[in-house]
């Protein structure tokens, strides 16, 4: 028993070798750089409010069996476009952000389009494919920027072209457009806006199954209704109101809330599983009710909410604003990257993924599946350059895309992502990590050598690094994947 | 009631089929009843696989210029250009080796591609493949499937680490799984399997055909055919040689009609044979020798190979005689007593069969055999100079390449052995088969080895090529009494230069025969269902 447990920690050791090193890499360098945690935190919660989504859109084609997409260079290319051209034509706030979104979405669908095609022709070397393509698509971007805009389509903007009126400048504000279009909306708006679209869709739903003729199963339809009028109705009372009214939401608030969820969510699991259980029939029984492990949850939170009483970590929590709006778009995109997998299509992408053979087998259009994960990465990439764009209020022209696709792959690969697989909690994980050391690593450089350019060195070294590190790895154990299996046949036999 | 008996659910009639002017199928019929199991018999390359390949329209053959002849499903005709035609017609196939994904749940690789799904308000708008999951009725499915084979598994655990037993269950619960199928080709599935395993598979099959599905079923094994089969089609070079029905026939007819050929002599003998092998001295002696080569494993066998004798070593692909020769040469990993002259061997040092004086010549001419970029010069040139220290000048402290000894070596071996080329600087890739075959022969020569391993001496050359290299060998072994051992799948070659011929199936020594035994004792052998005693000829 003892000797199984011991194997077992060293195993784990060695699956989470990469995210441990970086795990004391992250404490070591905090501390080196005697920064306070009120200074590291919020940081790091502005650099996860700009990063995740980006990195978030890689895992659709680790699952489509293509590697790490370092494709996504060419969709922040499209945001750039989008966001271009609406600062041209001066259009601001939230609705200057939509329409950015809605402009970018259809270059990126063909660019993802291309790039996926292109992509079927160099099947497993998807990812050198992806590097090489997005120094091309530079070429062509320079192009769009230097010579066609103002030489080809003119434009009349001193702010944004060169004195010339040939080429765009090297650096756009976007202070009075976008800048924070997405940080700032209200929660209060985001409530307000959540409460119609659950009515158009439930009207929509139940409109279309009237016109299909199929049943409709009134009593759920008029329950969320009713549950999405009572959480609407709750925000005309004033002191929710008043809290709802700002646009950042406390970590502390957030903690408090996260914890209260949590409760809620696990008594509402009980009161179900008590309810079904008078009425036992046979398909309910599948997903058992685990009381440990509920209680487990319930403690947890009592004790996340307890911690917070501890005052340097009450000093910390109350330093940073989380911008609400952009963390529901990354909370929906791991949602939607969980879903997509229980849909049809995620199975056929999962499918292809694990073996093309066996896909074409079964009937899978192999190609079509992966130009469609390359699509939808290349749209979410495009869609997390408008998120990172808007954040930090400047849009380099002709820098902002190029470490995109490195920088993503670096983070989630320190998460203890691989090659083939890839999960949102890696992701997030590997953001945290990854850019606490982008943030320590040059002041710990100050503090360890006297010269913050060492801590610069050493972070872009690591960023490259990691991606070497873990190829390197990839190939390793893709070399010894076949004695594996010769073994595993030989004790079988 | 005659009626009946003439409606088949498959009719193929006269196929036939060419790669490249290679005439591989030559008017073959196979009629399939429905609700039978069929068996498709043949030695490798008879055309089992080819004929399937057209059964299931696979891109190889309308790549290659389609097939002649025509197929009838449930007498109508059809034509098969895709798998996905052949799918949807119900004709269903069980893999060799297995299309599932480890990663995957049962379920999931049950029903991979036909996933049951239930509309949602998105795929309303995108259409059915934005459908989600009905992961329900999937289980319930699955279950389903699995029942009708008796496969007592939780459909939701993961194929990674199931026993290979399992994965061959799950692939046919896969395929029983498909709507309307009417047609289930088995692949030699009983290859993979443990004799339980295979028992209780062949059990399986027998409810599966009693539902009114007709099976094919290819494979090597009588005893298999003879235990389940209702009827069998077997085929020979391409050709139809006959239909019988299972009751009619005997294991030693079928063995028969399966090798059956007459003999053509591949080797004039005009040299008169002059050796005295003496029975006590053993060139190469084996004693519970195991390869662990996949696909071709060796599972224990003894043996003695007599000095000055040529020995073949017969059997069906897959068996394991292929292992025997790359466990010596330390290519893959082998355990057991081997004495080479009376030496043993130390089998975990790579090379050390090159030390004990064998030399062999490998069956993967293009991988492990040639270096394909470089010269006939280097290739012929290579092991020796490695191994032996032979083909080197010393100059100082540094030993250079004779060229002048290597060129004239070389020059020397491609006169002897008559190698086509435009001379000793061609690139070894760019010959051909034969000759390349010849080339790699030069380079084990050129070790002067006492001991020659052959494998597959003649796969993929043509006739003339094929009775040179089969000579050359014989005249090493007459004249320099070279012990030479051929490891080979033509039955005919073996017979027609081998002094004894070991016969391998199942990664055991099935017996030794000689080369004028019948062809039944022959069949018998390599079908696995040799009764008699271990006989050494």
């Amino acid at each position: 028993m003892n000797r199984k447990s011991k194997i077992n920690v060293r195993d784990f050791v060695f699956h989470n070798k990469v995210v441990l090193m970086f795990l004391v890499l992250c404490v070591g360098a905090t501390i080196a750089s005697k920064q306070p945690l009120t200074f590291v935190i919020p940081e790091l919660f502005t650099r996860i409010a700009r990063n995740s989504f980006i990195v978030l859109s890689l895992i659709i084609p680790v699952i489509a069996g293509m590697g790490l997409n370092f494709g996504i260079v060419i969709g922040a290319m499209a945001a750039q476009v989008a966001i271009f051209l609406t600062t041209y034509w001066g259009l601001t706030g939230v609705g200057g952000f939509a329409a950015t979104v809605a402009l970018s979405t259809p270059i990126a669908v063909f660019f993802g389009f291309l790039v996926g095609r292109l992509f079927n022709y160099m099947k497993g070397n998807e990812m050198i494919g992806g590097l090489v393509l997005g120094y091309f698509a530079e070429g062509l971007y320079q192009l769009l920027f230097l010579f066609i805009f103002g030489g080809v389509i003119k434009l009349h903007n001193t702010n944004l072209m060169i004195p010339t009126g040939i080429g765009v400048k090297n650096t756009i504000d976007l202070k009075d457009t976008v800048k924070y279009a997405l940080d700032t909306v209200p929660m209060l708006t985001i409530v307000e806006v959540g409460f119609y679209l659950v009515l158009i869709v439930l009207v929509c739903s139940t409109a279309f199954k009237l016109v299909k003729k199929q049943e409709i199963n009134w009593k759920s339809v008029v329950m969320k209704a009713v549950a999405a009028a009572v959480i609407y109705g709750l925000t005309f009372i004033k002191p929710v109101e008043q809290f709802l009214s700002a646009d950042r939401l406390l970590l502390l608030s957030a903690v408090e809330i996260g914890c209260l969820l949590t409760v809620l969510w696990q008594a509402f699991l009980f009161i179900r599983w008590k309810v079904q259980a008078r009425r036992a029939d046979e398909d309910t029984i599948e997903e058992p009710f685990n009381m440990q492990k509920a209680v487990a949850y319930v403690v947890l939170a009592a004790v996340v909410y307890g911690l917070t009483y501890i005052p340097t970590l009450f000093n910390v929590l109350i330093a940073v604003k989380l911008p609400v709006m952009t963390y529901l778009c990354i909370g929906a995109l791991c949602g939607f990257n969980n879903i997509l997998m229980r849909t049809r299509l995620g199975q056929n992408m999962r499918t292809v993924g694990q073996s093309r053979t066996v896909a074409n087998a079964a009937g899978i259009n192999v190609d079509k599946t992966r130009v469609i994960a390359m699509i939808f990465s290349t749209v979410l990439a495009s869609w997390g350059q408008l998120i990172f764009l808007q954040n930090v209020g400047t849009l380099s022209t002709y820098g902002a895309h190029t470490q995109v696709g490195q920088f993503a792959i670096a983070a989630l690969l320190v998460g203890g992502a691989s090659v083939q697989n890839a999960t949102n909690k890696q992701a997030l994980l590997g953001i945290v990590l990854f850019h606490t050391l982008f943030i320590v690593s040059p002041l710990a450089g100050k503090e360890l050598f006297g010269d913050p350019v060492i801590g610069e060195y050493f972070r872009v070294f690591v960023s490259y690094g990691v991606i070497a590190m873990s190829l390197a790895m990839h190939a390793w154990k893709k070399a010894s994947k076949p004695k594996v299996e010769g073994e595993g046949s030989a004790e079988a036999a | 009631m005659e009626k009946a008996k003439e409606t088949y659910v498959l009719k193929m009639d006269n196929i036939a089929k060419e790669y490249y002017g290679n005439r591989v199928l030559k008017g073959v019929n196979l009629h399939i009843r429905p609700g039978e199991i069929h068996a498709l018999m043949g030695e490798n390359g008879a055309g089992k696989s080819t004929l399937m390949n057209i059964l299931f329209g696979m891109p190889v053959i309308h790549t290659t210029g389609g097939y002649e002849g025509s197929i009838e499903v449930n007498g109508s005709p059809v034509n098969i250009d895709t798998p996905l035609k052949a799918m949807e017609l119900g004709i269903g196939m069980v893999h060799q080796e297995f299309m599932l994904i480890p990663g995957f749940t049962v379920t999931e690789n049950i029903k991979v591609g036909r996933e049951k799904t239930m509309p949602n308000l998105v795929s309303r708008l995108f259409g059915p493949s934005m459908e989600s999951l009905d992961l329900k009725a999937m289980r319930r499915d699955a279950r389903k499937a699995l029942k009708t084979i008796g496969l007592q598994i939780e459909e939701y655990v993961k194929v990674a680490g199931l026993p290979v037993g399992y994965m061959q269950f799950i692939e046919i619960a896969r395929e029983l799984d498909k709507t309307g199928i009417q047609i289930l080709v088995f692949d030699e599935p009983t290859a993979v399997l443990t004799e339980s395993e295979a028992e209780r598979l062949l059990e399986a099959m027998r409810v599966i055909s009693s539902q009114g599905i007709a099976i094919i079923f290819i494979t090597h094994r009588l005893d298999e055919v003879m235990a389940v089969a209702d009827s069998m089609t077997i085929l020979r070079d391409g050709e139809f040689v006959a239909r019988k029905e299972i009751k009619d026939t005997n294991v030693v007819e079928i063995a028969e009609l399966m090798i059956g050929r007459k003999m053509e002599k591949l080797v004039d003998n005009s040299s008169k044979d002059t050796r005295t092998i003496d029975d006590s001295q053993i060139a190469v002696s084996l004693r519970n020798y195991r390869v662990n080569m996949p696909g071709e494993r060796v599972k224990g066998i003894d043996l003695d190979i007599k000095k000055g004798e040529i020995f073949g070593i017969g059997g069906l692909a897959g068996q394991g005689k292929l292992g025997i020769p790359n466990g010596i040469m330390g290519l893959y990993k082998a355990e057991g007593q081997v004495k080479i002259n009376g030496r043993e061997l130390n089998l975990a040092k790579l090379g050390d069969a090159l030390d004990h004086k064998v030399a062999f010549v490998s069956e993967d001419r293009r991988g492990v055999g040639l270096l394909l970029d470089e010269s006939i010069e280097e290739n012929i040139i290579f092991s020796a100079m490695q191994t032996n220290g032979k083909f080197l000048k010393k100059i100082g402290w540094m030993r250079l390449y004779d060229g002048a000894a290597g060129k004239s070596h070389a020059e020397d071996m491609v006169k002897t052995l008559d190698i086509r080329c435009t001379g000793i600087r061609q690139p070894a890739g760019a010959l051909s088969g034969g000759n390349q075959q010849k080339v790699c022969l030069a380079r084990a020569l050129t070790l002067e080895p006492d001991i020659l391993f052959v494998s597959e001496p003649t796969r993929g050359i043509d006739i003339g090529a094929k009775k040179l290299v089969l000579e050359y060998l014989a005249k090493l072994n007459r004249e320099q009494g070279m012990t030479v051992i051929i490891v080979s799948s033509e039955l005919m070659e073996l017979r027609s230069v081998a002094d004894r011929i070991g016969i391998v199936s199942d990664g055991k020594l099935a017996c030794i025969l000689k080369p004028d035994d019948s062809d039944a004792d022959f069949g018998l052998a390599m079908s696995g269902a040799w009764k008699g005693e271990r006989k050494d000829a």
